[in-house]
């Protein structure tokens, strides 16, 4: 009998799980999932949590909910990887040997990377949301807030789901206008990169939505400490920013079993190649989702892209055959504008965000860097698609490669 | 394709002036890229050069975390010895590629 392991049962492990059990014979193959945590989080639903939209409710629900039949799952905390002997240790001291394995152990936030941030604010008028803890308390802290300096702040790169940051200040000007408490709130987005994105023109129609929202920007700041005292945050240049609620996204760095094990780069990602997906170092070893080094967004979308390319170039592995299957970097997101609207991007490694529809072209139904109503409802259906298909490795009526076909150059 | 007179030679440049061959780098064009943005270079400086054009040729990234816990410099340094936006200006002065911010 031969072993595939995977480790972490987030949005990758979850999905790969699903897909590989189709794959391999049952006769021949066992699979096990490692994961320390049994309730499934839908993360893309943190965003709406601090605004009322979403609950608790709204995001959870167990992990055994999603596995298929035939799948063994183990909930305990992973001690380290160590690849020389193709097994991996648990806390609990059991070995788990594999024949192949696969990372999918995710980011996780670390506020504590940050002198000052995790203080004695934190949670009171410093939030995050990119937990579940966190989104809740700033829910809560919103509800009764009457203004002043809102800082949404974006701490180091890479982070997860990279357009959160500003679907949240897009959203956090909707919510304060329909209160009427806009005009006492000052609403500034601050951030390590030049602009409001990466590539020119999102960064051009972001920058300008921004602009149109009332919302500040200051660019190329690289927050060095938050001053509890002073309530201010200051970059490593020496500037200033001051703040009665602070937002931050924390430092966002890969599991500590990487870091424990030796397996990554300087912030926890495993090294990876970017288009057969297969670990740098290791033949037997794959990396999928958040965990890898790829140069492209980390987000569910490129781990749900990601995981077709992976299924067909593991069995390729298995089978001793050469690669067939090459990822492209892609990435699809909505993004929250407000008011019931949103926009969506859709890029890949070599390709920027570019004007157009999606995902039939001229047809739509959503449009891209456009403004519209359907983009929104794309986006909160999205959610059902989540959990009844996404995670259950069934197929969608979405290409994993990009296409340029709709797209306007 | 961009070609500039940097300290006496021709060289290939990108749009925004950064060197498209890391090969064809030496300290006096590192002298005059950093005379452009406003610096003067001084032995640190050329530390931290050498350490990224190291990093570059061996295929990794640049971060500000790496380059402030390399042990040449911190954080805070790196930002007193390239004002403003640290990273690209150090690569500019480099002369390796631009990094690429990867969202």
């Amino acid at each position: 009998m031969k072993n595939l392991l995977i480790l972490g049962a987030g949005t990758a492990g979850t999905m790969m799980a699903n897909k590989m059990r189709k794959k391999l014979s049952r006769e021949d193959w066992d699979i096990t999932i490692v994961d320390q945590f049994k309730t499934h989080y839908y993360q893309p639903g943190f965003l709406f949590i601090p605004f009322g939209i979403y609950t608790r409710e709204d995001v959870v629900k167990p992990k055994n909910d999603f596995f298929p039949i035939g799948v063994k799952v183990i909930y305990e905390k992973i001690e380290k990887i160590e690849p020389d002997k193709n097994h991996v240790l648990l806390a609990d001291g059991v070995a788990l040997s594999y024949d192949f394995l696969l990372i999918a152990t995710g980011t996780q936030t670390a506020p504590e990377e940050t002198p000052g941030l995790k203080d004695k604010l934190w949670h009171k008028e410093i939030f995050d949301f990119y937990t579940i803890e966190g989104a809740i308390a700033l829910a809560d802290f919103f509800k009764t807030w009457q203004g002043g300096d809102l800082v949404l702040n974006i701490a180091e790169l890479p982070y997860k789901c990279p357009v959160a940051p500003l679907e949240f200040v897009f959203f956090a000007d909707a919510f304060f206008t329909e209160r009427g408490l806009r005009d006492k709130i000052n609403i500034t987005y601050v951030t390590p990169l030049p602009g409001a994105f990466t590539k020119p023109r999102a960064t051009k129609m972001l920058g300008e939505l921004l602009k149109t929202k009332n919302i500040n920007i200051v660019a190329d700041f690289t927050v060095a400490q938050v001053d509890n005292d002073e309530k201010k945050i200051v970059d490593f240049g020496g500037r200033e920013v001051k703040f009665d609620c602070l937002v931050s996204i924390p430092t966002n760095l890969g599991s500590q079993v990487i870091e424990r094990s030796g397996m990554g780069d300087d912030m926890n990602f495993v090294p990876t190649d970017k288009h057969t997906l297969q670990s740098r170092d290791y033949k037997n070893i794959f990396v999928i989702g958040d965990a890898a080094n790829l140069p492209t967004s980390k987000a569910g979308s490129v781990a749900h892209f990601a995981a077709e390319i992976l299924e067909e170039n593991l069995m390729c592995a298995i089978e001793g055959r050469p690669y067939t299957a090459s990822f492209d970097g892609h990435a699809n997101c909505y993004i929250e504008t407000g008011y019931g609207k949103g926009t969506l991007i859709d890029f890949n490694y070599d390709t920027e965000p570019l004007p157009g529809s999606f995902p039939f072209p001229g047809v739509g139904p959503f449009g891209l860097l456009k403004v519209t109503r359907t983009n929104h409802y794309g986006k909160l259906l999205f959610r059902w698609i989540y959990w009844h298909i996404l995670l259950k490795g069934k197929e969608m009526p979405i290409n994993s490669e990009m296409q340029m076909a709709g797209k306007k150059l | 394709m961009t070609i500039k007179a940097i300290a006496g030679l021709n060289i290939e440049v990108t749009e925004e002036g950064y060197l498209k061959d890391a090969s064809a780098w030496n300290k006096d064009i590192a002298t005059a890229i950093a005379k452009e943005e406003g610096l003067e270079l001084t032995e640190k400086h050329f530390e931290v050069l050498e350490f990224i054009r190291n990093k570059v040729a061996n295929g990794e990234t640049l971060t500000i975390r790496g380059i402030g816990k390399s042990g040449v410099v911190d954080a805070k340094t790196f930002y007193q010895l390239f004002p403003g936006a640290p990273l690209k200006k150090a690569t500019k002065i480099a002369g390796v590629a631009k990094p690429v911010s990867c969202m």
